[in-house]
């Protein structure tokens, strides 16, 4: 960045930046001192944790690069295409990441697994040949879900939705006036990509792989349900056995020692591959990016096509396995439901609020604070808090509020990320007008700053609302006195025998996260109408 | 959020009114309470004649009462597994129980006097009668299934009867156990955190098989009036489970704790547990059990491991296990 951090970008956020970072930090690090003082001695890790580390770290890299892949053809065509109901196959196609991911891997599992829509279809094919010699024996050809390739498949199939959204977010904020010069400077595709979609893109995708690096670095049920056995250990799972298992702190304190080193590396390197895109400011009008005609065309139409079925397919098979049991659900799994539409409010105001108000400044080390909770176990930081809180008050009163905060720093690296681009761009295009016109503070912040972050504020609430719905949270460790949240009932059920039941409660988490998430989202693109 | 702190403003009113009862606390595990487990019975049941009020407080158990470092407000604490009493017992949280444990009606020799059982099962391979009509009859056959027959099992190192298996296992085979993980492995499916994915998994057919329990045939028997689902049961044993009851020293309540403990052993209490705990009840023939239940197929041998000895194999069957699974 070339501009200087002056002072030019002081809205009412960029004052609270320090105390919000120091805040969220805290909140980070004293549970996980908390757990080093009680552990007592030197952490220590057990013997399979070095492969746990590895298998953690090339999986969530390839889940990362295969979610940015897919991300580019995927957004680029819906950035630069119109149809008919394009602005609901965006909205729906948002859905996967908002899933609960147990309730994912079980849409996944309808579609994929041995059972599934897939091999329903393949077993329609002939039987296999070998050397052109039909082998009875064999069958027709099927794919098995359980493996490695289980596990990527079910980190793209959470996350590129993600990617594909901050793509887009990345090619509606290129002004349309530069996609119109390109086009009178008779620009080909290929100079547009280079000129255009490029630095664009060298701006966002290594942001967005961050996040998804990070999200499949924590990676846990879908690895190990998927994964097909032992090999497939994650770094969390093993901070799961040490926590709740063995109840050994000492290894619990060293694997989260490790995921915050990975997590750290990751952002400096993430850091320097970034660049600002810098296409200055636009007029704000309300165009069609331009798209090639073609060949091009149909490709486009291929890839949403292909990306629309891969995201809706297990997504419909959770809807058509919890439709038959919503009507007899009891009442006390709708009051759940109440207490985890409040629960999922609250932490996405929270969120968003300490998101908005760490992108606006320019301090570069309050970023590597907003991603802290990102790299840190949900467990460890409720077992962390368990701690400090226990000494004084009595905690299961206290279930609730602690899950809301657990849950708003868990979002805040989802937000930050989605929020900081923009506020960047914003920085850069109208900092310096803001600071001639001498517009600041409340008035800065309600004519420049909010109608412009708008989209991504109400796009970034949803998704923080979405996560904390689905969160089990700390209620692993200690239920509330106030009653369990929907996630911990659907978790019941299962364990109760009560499998039509815990999919129709799964049905109706997934309904309420995205009713939640197309509210606000609704609110931010309420803008830009 | 104003619901919140409107339940919260309630439950302050309601504390103040109850503060005359004396209050039990119960530590119980988290599916205990909910309205499918045990808990609502059980609460009722005690609250009828004990002049107090119950009040359990859910979590995961053993952890909880570690990070509470001693200062714990639970009286009792109900759901401890057999493979946690060990390491339950060396915190010195625990206080005897005095009850007489004639009553007792479980397989195996029980002579804790610590840690009261109420209710016990064996794990089992369970399949589908409708997609497997010649299951396996031993053990040893799990070492040679048929090719494409998949069974999807838990891990040792995050679920109770993931251990369970390592350890049965372990004590058939001995020295041999690597081996018959190896024979094992190609038609394992999957490896889930905990029993409920892997049942969820079994029962939307993705799996032949699903380690379980003898008792789970019980409830789509009963709760689902499905028949096809069954129990292998195996010539060389079952490994043996069972949850305890145990009375925290430090209590203040201790004439209601006790009294608890000596409702747990009778049948007023035993009889809840078959159909709301699916699993069997520690004290009572099985001539009393809930109709249905004593006709359920149950092994002729029952393997157990103590304490001691289960603590002695733990880990090197989970390492077995774990590098065998991993090749």
């Amino acid at each position: 960045m070339a501009q200087r951090p002056v002072a030019i970008a002081r809205g009412p956020g960029t004052r609270g930046a320090v105390p919000v970072a120091v805040l969220v930090a805290s909140l980070v690090l004293l549970p996980l001192a908390a757990v080093f003082l009680r552990a007592g001695g030197w952490p220590r890790l057990a013997p399979g944790d070095g492969q746990a580390v590895w298998f953690t770290l090339w999986q969530a890299a390839a889940s990362a690069a295969l979610s940015c892949l897919l991300a580019v053809p995927v957004a680029r065509a819906l950035a630069r295409r119109r149809f008919v109901g394009r602005g609901a196959v965006i909205v729906l196609m948002g859905a996967p990441f908002l899933l609960p991911v147990i309730v994912a891997v079980m849409g996944l599992i309808a579609v994929f697994g041995q059972q599934g829509v897939v091999n329903d279809l393949l077993s329609l094919l002939p039987v296999r040949s070998i050397d052109g010699v039909p082998q009875p024996q064999l069958g027709p050809p099927s794919v098995s879900i359980y493996g490695v390739q289980g596990v990527l498949l079910a980190h793209v199939f959470l996350n590129l939705p993600l990617v594909v959204r901050m793509l887009l977010a990345g090619w509606q904020a290129i002004p349309v006036e530069r996609f119109r010069l390109a086009q009178s400077l008779g620009m080909g595709p290929q100079a547009v990509i280079r000129h255009l979609e490029r630095p664009m893109l060298r701006a966002v995708l290594p942001g967005a792989a961050l996040v998804v690096f990070m999200v499949c670095l924590s990676s846990f049920a879908v690895a190990l349900t998927l994964g097909g056995g032992p090999g497939a250990t994650t770094i969390e799972l093993a901070i799961y056995q040490a926590v709740l298992f063995d109840v050994d702190l000492a290894r619990a304190a060293a694997l989260s020692v490790v995921q915050v080193a990975l997590c750290v590396s990751a952002v400096a390197v993430a850091g320097r591959v970034s660049l600002p895109a810098g296409f200055g400011a636009g007029l704000d009008r309300r165009c069609v990016v331009p798209g090639p005609v073609g060949w091009r065309r149909a490709v486009d139409a291929g890839w949403i096509g292909v990306a629309a079925l891969f995201l809706l397919l297990p997504l419909g098979a959770v809807v058509l396995r919890g439709l038959p049991g919503l009507a007899d659900l009891p009442p006390s799994v709708w009051a759940a439901a109440g207490r985890s539409l409040a629960v999922a409010s609250v932490s996405a105001g929270l969120a968003v609020i300490a998101g908005l108000v760490l992108a606006l400044t320019p301090v570069r080390w309050v970023g590597l604070a907003a991603m802290l909770p990102l790299a840190t176990s949900g467990l460890v930081l409720g077992t962390g808090l368990f701690l400090l809180l226990h000494p004084v008050v009595r905690v299961q009163t206290l279930a609730l509020p602690v899950t809301v905060l657990v849950n708003a720093s868990v979002a805040l690296p989802f937000v930050y990320r989605l929020i900081v681009p923009e506020a960047r761009t914003l920085h850069a295009n109208y900092g310096r007008l803001q600071a001639a016109l001498g517009i600041k503070g409340w008035s800065a912040f309600r004519l420049v700053t909010l109608p412009r972050l708008r989209r991504v504020l109400g796009f970034a609430a949803g998704v923080a609302a979405a996560l904390s719905m689905g969160d089990l949270g700390v209620n692993v460790l200690f239920a509330s006195d106030s009653g369990a949240t929907l996630p911990v009932v659907v978790s019941r059920l299962m364990g109760s025998y009560r499998t039509d039941l815990a999919a129709a409660a799964a049905l109706l988490l997934v309904g309420l996260s995205f009713a939640l998430f197309a509210l606000c989202d609704r609110w931010g693109r309420h803008a830009e109408v | 959020m104003k619901s919140t702190l409107l339940a919260a403003g309630l439950s302050c009113v309601a504390l103040s009114a109850a503060a005359q009862t004396p209050v039990l606390t119960v530590y119980a595990g988290d599916y205990f309470t909910s309205e499918w487990g045990p808990g609502p019975a059980i609460e009722t049941g005690f609250e009828a004649f004990c002049a107090c009020d119950l009040q359990f407080s859910t979590g995961n158990l053993l952890p909880r009462l570690l990070l509470e470092g001693g200062r714990t407000e639970a009286d009792v604490v109900i759901g401890l597994t057999t493979d946690v009493l060990a390491r339950a017992r060396a915190t010195g949280y625990f206080a005897p129980h005095g009850q007489d444990l004639g009553a007792l009606t479980l397989p195996v020799a029980w002579p804790d006097d610590t840690f009261l059982p109420f209710n016990w099962g064996h794990t089992a391979f369970v399949y589908d009668t409708t997609r497997m009509a010649e299951p396996p009859t031993s053990l040893e056959a799990m070492r040679t299934l048929p090719d494409g027959v998949t069974v999807v099992i838990q891990d040792p190192r995050t679920s109770i009867s993931g251990l369970a298996l390592v350890l049965w296992v372990k004590q058939v085979y001995g020295d041999q156990a690597p081996a018959f993980w190896a024979d094992l492995a190609p038609h394992i499916l999957t490896v889930t955190k905990d029993w409920s994915e892997s049942y969820g998994l079994f029962t939307s057919g993705e799996a032949d098989m699903v380690l379980s329990y003898t008792t789970s045939p019980a409830y789509h028997l009963m709760a689902e009036n499905d028949a096809t689902k069954k129990a292998a049961l195996f010539p060389e044993g079952h490994y043996f489970m069972a949850e305890t009851v145990g009375k925290i020293a430090t209590t203040d309540q201790d004439e209601l704790a006790d009294a608890f403990m000596a409702w747990v052993l009778t049948p007023a209490f035993q009889q809840v547990i078959p159909a709301a705990n699916w699993s069997l009840p520690s004290a009572l023939p099985a001539a009393e059990w809930p109709a249905g239940w004593a006709d359920l197929p149950l092994p002729a041998k029952v393997l157990f491991l103590n304490e001691d000895e289960a603590e002695a194999l733990r880990v090197e069957a989970v390492e077995e296990w774990r590098s065998a699974l991993s090749q």
